[in-house]
């Protein structure tokens, strides 16, 4: 064996090492949030409501304001997303100054810290629109956060559509609207639904948004323009406001990581689906 | 096919108003920030005494540095490591255990920042803290960032390595190139500026990341002499001060909030130049 | 078989003066779709040759700084079949594609010169293009039918373009369908996807969502040469059949069907790095009196 083949031997072995030591340490940070959390895991859990500021009871009243926050994102993000995924994709002249102006627009955006996010949810919705830590100032904020993520993955989904689609639309002198109605919009319809599956992990991960924006009650919500708490702000509140708090907090994680989990999965097999049909 | 005007218009006024929410982020943040530059100009934000909003000493060069710092160390830990798995993915383990790696990866990737935070404080810290005290420290910080921005660096940088064209790998065979030989000579150096994008763009995620930070690093105001040593970042002084801020030390605040959102802008440039990089 | 007796008792006899003077000038195309509506419904049937003829005069086509194709000149008779042959890459896609202006689509894309459809010059600058792709209807090479269902694929065209009477659109679907002879095929499946049939029926399912927009000009882009031969010869008797309503120009590879099935022929090459028709004629001057020695080479030489 000379040096080259020694050194490449060598290199192999360290790269094996490293690689398995890279997700043997986030496994074990997993395994710690299921070993912490899952005693504390029951039906009663999900569905009774915090009390003595969460160190007893549930996390449901937590469950129904973070699907509430969800709701109103997402309802924000898809029209406004969609429609500007499909301008994009089909109206936008490729390599247009305009193209170039909102591409670098939404890249940036998708960079922009969460708590710059909060800090504008915050001072323009909540103070200035006068909407107060409600789920609306909250989903609102959240919406602008993912917003140019699903922009970007509804884009891709979009630009799949087979050309002979498109082809076969314009020489029938079909209208552009009922071409995007029919034609388009079906036949992006499982990218979509990825693109929405993806937005839905980020904003449920979301924390930093929140914080001034929905507020930290723990009620429940009994309309939109109430204060709610997520669980990934109960989280953060418990583990460090909260003395003795901790379990309660591994608990409401383990819950915020199996709904990850689900997503991710739920994502990857949609996509799966949707490129076999193709 | 046939237009349709309030389609065009609908679509377009979407398009413009999705990419907008920058500008009225930027703008508000500079409206909100302007009364007190005009007021003390730029220089006690750097030069003042330390921070004591109360008493109207301003000096954001701590929180700075500390951003600066657990950014700094998270990305230079997560590079190496993130193109290391990257490199495995692509070049090493077996096809189904790629695949699998890869998903672990998109797994992590999605994992919420307040749970590493949450296993930063519970675990991290305490065992930190029994190497040298207090525990919550630049170090934690770093760490946990790391290991967050970790599954990203690998995931970008792994699409930067399958976009190398195969003809090159084909050729460093031809040459009687090894596996490693190939890597370092040719598909690293090809690649590296989709490495380097995608690292670029993950530095803005660390400096820009809150819970995570927050949680681990001890939020002390002050430049830290040593890795052991707790911090305050940028992110963690709003997150912390923000709810009982006001006049003065409020705009103090969006001050801090345009500085990143500037960092942000910065970076973000730069990693689009080194994606056009890899395209031509 | 009963669909093609249709197409045979409409067969009228052509007159290409008459066609280029029986004009139909309209307004909006939706407009023009309410008036056509009626008539679609009792006259179509037994409609008279009504389509114009084309010339193209000196047309060029420009990807860039590369020509496709230079200085062609051909006249397309209506009522009859004219086929465009040449070698892979002599421009003839191209140039089929300018008739629709389906090349304004290409960024890159120039076309000069004239092509008149009837009286209009559809390259001048304020072509209604709406109009112009309601006129020209076009057929890919491989079949493109919508994923919707194969009911759904000739009434959504049709709804889009303004039709709304349902007893009318059901007529013309199964008129059409009829015309291309799907009907007995699928009478009983309406409802399934258009994506399940046999790519020789999604072909025929193409062109009868072509004729159910009513053109006056039918393009064909090698529209069998991803059928087999069964499909493909089903696809070629159709076309045959269409005609005597139609202009049609049709391009394939395939000499030996522009012999079986077309009225007259033109010859596209390459020459001195773009293409062009070197020659044109009535099918059987072309192919038993070629005058250009290509040609010659060309028919000759693939016949064999
Ligand atoms: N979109 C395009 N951009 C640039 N050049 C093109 C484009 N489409 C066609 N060309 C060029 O124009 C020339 C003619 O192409 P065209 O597709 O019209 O040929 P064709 O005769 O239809 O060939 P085939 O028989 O293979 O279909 C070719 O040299 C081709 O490279
Ligand atoms: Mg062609």
């Amino acid at each position: 064996m000379n040096d080259g083949q020694k050194l490449d031997s060598g290199i192999t072995v360290l790269i094996w090492l490293v690689s398995i030591a890279l997700v043997v340490l986030p496994l074990s940070m997993l395994w710690d949030v299921v070993r912490e959390g899952l005693p504390h895991l029951s039906f009663n859990f999900i569905v009774d409501q915090p009390l003595d500021a969460g160190r007893s009871g549930g996390v449901g009243s937590l469950l129904i304001s973070t699907f509430w926050i969800l709701g109103v994102c997402l309802l924000t993000t898809i029209p406004i997303g969609l429609g500007c995924a499909l301008y994009l994709s089909e109206f936008v002249i490729p390599h247009s100054q305009s193209e170039k102006l909102l591409g670098f627009s939404l890249d940036v955006l998708a960079g922009v810290p969460s708590i710059v996010f909060g800090l504008f949810g915050y001072a323009v919705f909540a103070i200035q629109l006068g909407l107060g830590f409600s789920i609306l100032s909250g989903g609102l904020s959240l919406a602008c956060m993912v917003l140019p993520l699903f922009i970007r993955t509804a884009e891709q989904a979009l630009r799949t559509c087979p050309k002979g689609y498109r082809q076969a639309a314009i020489a029938l002198n079909i209208s552009h609207a009922g071409f995007i109605s029919r034609i388009l919009l079906p036949s992006a319809s499982g990218g979509i639904a990825v693109a929405m599956i993806i937005s839905i992990g980020r904003a449920l991960a979301e924390t930093a948004v929140l914080i001034f924006t929905a507020g930290y009650v723990t009620r429940m919500p009994g309309s939109v323009m109430d204060s709610g708490r997520s669980l990934s702000v109960h989280i953060y509140d418990l583990s460090m406001n909260v003395p003795g708090g901790q379990s309660n907090a591994a608990a409401t994680a383990l819950i915020l990581v199996m709904m990850i989990v689900l997503i991710n999965v739920l994502a990857r097999y949609l996509s799966r689906r949707w490129q076999h049909v193709e | 096919m046939r237009t349709n005007i309030w389609l065009t218009r609908g679509l377009r006024t979407a398009a413009w108003l999705s990419a907008s929410i920058l500008l009225f982020i930027l703008l508000f943040l500079i409206q909100e920030s302007s009364p007190l530059i005009g007021e003390i100009g730029l220089g006690p934000f750097f030069q003042a005494d330390g921070w004591y909003p109360q008493e109207g000493a301003f000096q954001l060069t701590p929180m700075l540095l500390g951003s600066l710092f657990v950014a700094g160390g998270a990305v230079l830990l997560a590079t190496p490591l993130g193109i290391i798995a990257a490199l495995f993915g692509q070049f090493y383990a077996p096809p189904a255990l790629a695949r699998l790696y890869r998903g672990l990866m998109e797994l992590l990737a999605g994992v919420p920042s307040v749970v590493f935070g949450f296993w930063g404080l519970v675990v991290l810290v305490p065992w930190i803290n029994r190497l040298a005290p207090p525990g919550a420290s630049l170090l934690a910080g770093a760490l946990v960032l790391a290991l967050m921005i970790l599954p990203l660096v690998a995931l970008t940088a792994d699409a930067a390595l399958a976009a190398v064209p195969q003809q090159y790998l084909r050729g460093a065979a031809a040459m009687g190139l090894s596996r490693w030989g190939t890597i370092q000579r040719i598909t690293l150096p090809v690649a590296m500026p989709g490495i380097l994008s995608g690292v670029v763009l993950q530095t803005g995620r660390a400096l820009g990341e809150t819970m995570a930070v927050l949680m681990v690093c001890g939020n002390v105001v002050q430049i830290p002499s040593s890795w052991f040593e707790p911090v305050r970042t940028l992110t963690a002084n709003i997150a912390l001060e923000m709810s009982y801020a006001v006049d003065q030390h409020r705009t103090a605040l969006f001050i801090s909030g345009l500085l990143l959102l500037l960092l942000t802008i910065t970076l973000v440039a730069v990693a689009s130049h080194f994606r056009r990089m890899q395209h031509e | 078989m009963k669909a093609f007796m249709n197409v045979l008792k409409r067969k009228q006899p052509m007159n290409s003066e008459l066609t280029t003077a029986f004009q139909i000038e309209t307004g909006s195309s939706t407009e023009a779709f309410a008036k056509k509506e009626q008539s679609l419904e009792d006259k179509s049937r037994q409609k008279p040759l009504s389509a114009p003829g084309l010339t193209l005069k000196k047309v060029n086509v420009r990807y860039g700084d590369t020509n496709a194709i230079e200085g062609a000149c051909l006249d397309i008779p209506s009522g009859s079949i004219t086929a465009l042959v040449g070698p892979s890459g002599c421009g003839k896609s191209s140039l089929l594609a300018s008739i629709s202006r389906m090349t304004d689509l290409t960024p890159q894309c120039q076309v000069s010169g004239e092509i008149f459809l009837g009286k209009d010059n559809i390259l001048a600058k304020g072509t209604d293009l709406n109009r112009l792709r309601r006129r020209v209807g076009m057929v890919f090479q491989s079949p493109n039918p919508f994923p919707m269902s194969i009911e759904e694929n000739i009434r959504f065209p049709l709804r889009d373009h303004g039709m709304r009477d349902e007893s009318v659109i059901r007529k013309t679907i199964k008129n059409v369908l009829g015309d291309v002879g799907l009907w007995d095929e699928v009478k009983d499946r309406l409802g399934q996807s258009a994506l399940a049939l046999s790519g020789g029926q999604q072909q025929r399912l193409c062109i009868a969502r072509c004729l159910a927009l009513d053109p006056e000009v039918l393009l064909f882009d090698e529209p069998c040469s991803a059928l087999d031969p069964l499909s493909s010869a089903k696809v070629e008797t159709l076309i045959k059949g269409l005609k005597s309503r139609y202009t049609v120009l049709l391009v394939t590879h395939n000499l030996a069907q522009a012999r079986r099935i077309a009225d007259h022929v033109a010859v596209c090459w390459v020459q001195a790095g773009c293409g062009c028709i070197i020659e044109s004629g009535d099918t059987r001057s072309i192919f038993e009196r070629p005058v250009h020695p290509i040609t010659q080479a060309f028919c000759q030489g693939l016949q064999g």
